[in-house]
């Protein structure tokens, strides 16, 4: 679909490991007013597949999540997603009335709804703060709730939304180690959205890149995750390179001062 | 102040005792002394009796009126007459800003009609009220009600209005229905600005109640006072007024005890 910027988009779909995609979008339009956010978008996510999406402030991340988290009405157009989803945004969004277990379990339907919080709670390490109120949390803590919140559900699609932009370095490979652990016990599909191409790379099977509501450019790590430092190098500029573009250039300036640095 | 007093041992402590002693024995040392003045004057007879009664002798009809019935009597009517007219007002109120908060239409029908009623002082309408309703209990509890609609209503639906957007996204990403997002996210939402307007409500049943009370009461404080004033007894108006005061200080009492319960989850400002 990108020919004309030399990019070839792999169909996760004809890989044989995927058959049945959980996501499929195809030729997705979304426009406000005049304004085309995304732009004849095709995607497909296989089940239990991670994704990492990149792109600038304004290239349509927010919303093709809204429209895969069921937030947007998608009206008639040709998309698909799992009825079970679940989504992780960047401040961590629980109730402040509630205690931090009726976050977790708020909407849950079922029996033992205490006994599946509690537990989706000691999962992310957040077992000793199940009466604490919201407010009360750090920052990190809040995320590892939000989480829980999420996977409680068994969510087919997990979207996570620049979840771990607000924390500190060190909180934030905490919480990359913690998602990695999560995503091999439960098997969601994954889709995060980030703007940080290290993340992107440390965490993802397949990194898109999206800009002015297209997929620019698509990249598969086969690494296994730890030992893709020798890859990152390589990955992260011409990671860059599509982020950057040729026609777009100061929104490109701070990656590409990092990316220099690092070198 | 603690700033000041780093590295040295003794300091601390001792500062501390004074800043309590100016807080806690100070506040009340004017207040004394004016009740001193007071006093003082009426001995001398400065201040003459029929003008106002001194300490003493309020604190003495105090008793006197307790004890025989008189004042509980009173005050168990008007009691009735602000927790009526509350009821009906606060309900109104309730009713009404639910309705406009949470559906346009509603929203549409209600809100021009309350803010046109907002320009009507309630006290402006008593002589309507007494044309409509008589003398009786009815314009009284009516005027209260009249009165206390308008502060619940503009705070529950302010509050609806206010709610964070990106929790309600939070909550229909986990799939709740509208009436579970209403519930969960909308009216706990609300609630510190619904807490707002009953507190407004209270005190505003309080000053109407002593208006309405005028209106040609055979019981009541307002009762009590009118013949007092007939009499020129100072003192039973003076102990009128400071249950008018006890009144207004319980109201505020119920409503902020409410909002620590209803509250516990907001971190507290004065701790920190």
């Amino acid at each position: 679909m990108d020919a004309r910027l030399g990019f070839s988009t792999i169909d996760s779909a004809a890989s044989p490991s995927h058959p049945e995609p959980v996501v499929r979008l195809h030729d997705f339009v979304r426009s406000f007013g005049a304004n085309r956010i995304i732009d004849g978008l095709n995607l497909e996510i296989a089940p239990g597949e991670f994704i990492a999406l990149l792109g600038r402030s304004g290239s349509g991340k927010t919303t093709l999540l809204r429209t895969l988290a069921g937030l947007d009405d998608a009206g008639a157009q040709d998309v698909e997603v799992p009825d079970s989803r679940a989504v992780v945004f960047q401040d961590a969004r629980l109730l402040p009335w509630k205690p931090v277990w009726k976050n977790v379990a708020l909407g849950l339907k079922g029996g033992d709804i205490r006994g599946r919080a509690e537990s989706a709670l000691k999962e992310v390490g957040l077992g000793h703060r199940l009466d604490a109120w919201p407010l009360t949390l750090s920052g990190g803590e809040a995320q590892r709730a939000a989480l829980a919140r999420a996977l409680v559900r068994e969510p087919q699609l997990l979207l996570l939304d620049e979840p771990f932009a607000a924390l500190d370095a060190l909180t934030r490979y905490r919480m990359h180690d913690l998602v990695l652990s999560l995503w091999r016990t439960h098997k969601p599909a994954v889709l995060i959205v980030t703007h940080d191409v290290e993340e992107a790379i440390a965490l993802a099977d397949r990194v898109l890149v999206l800009d002015k509501g297209r997929i620019v450019a698509e990249e598969r790590i086969h690494a296994a995750r730890g030992e893709r430092a020798g890859l990152a190098g390589r990955l992260r500029e011409q990671l860059l390179s599509h982020l950057g573009g040729d026609h777009h250039g100061e929104g490109v300036l701070p990656f590409a001062r990092q990316a220099e640095a690092a070198e | 102040m603690t700033a000041l007093v780093i590295g040295s041992e003794t300091a601390p402590p001792r500062a501390r005792r004074r800043f309590s002693l100016a807080r806690f024995g100070g506040r009340w040392l004017s207040p004394l002394l004016l009740l001193l003045l007071w006093e003082l004057g009426s001995r001398t007879g400065l201040i003459p009796e029929r003008t106002l009664a001194a300490p003493s002798a309020v604190i003495g009809t105090l008793i006197g009126m307790v004890l025989s019935g008189e004042l509980p009597s009173n005050l168990l009517v008007s009691f009735a007459r602000v927790a009526v007219g509350l009821l009906i007002g606060v309900s109104l109120g309730l009713g009404l800003g639910l309705a406009a908060g949470l559906s346009r239409g509603a929203e549409l029908a209600i809100d021009p009609l309350m803010q046109i009623k907002r320009t009507i002082p309630a006290l402006a309408l008593t002589p309507l009220f007494i044309v409509w309703f008589g003398i009786g209990e009815t314009p009284k509890i009516a005027l209260i009600a009249f009165g206390t609609i308008f502060p619940v209503y503009l705070n529950l639906y302010a509050g609806i209005r206010g709610v964070d957007p990106r929790l309600l996204d939070a909550a229909k990403s986990f799939g709740l229905s509208r009436w579970e997002q209403v519930w969960h996210v909308v009216l706990p939402a609300a609630l510190p600005s619904l807490l707002v307007g009953l507190r407004y409500a209270l005190s505003i049943s309080i000053l109407v109640l002593v208006v309405a009370e005028q209106i040609n009461a055979s019981a009541g404080l307002g009762y009590l006072i009118n013949n007092a004033r007939d009499f020129m007894r100072t003192d039973i108006i003076v102990v009128c007024l400071m249950v008018y005061a006890i009144l207004g200080l319980g109201a505020d009492w119920l409503v902020r005890s409410l909002e620590t319960r209803a509250l516990v989850w907001r971190p507290s400002i004065v701790e920190n």
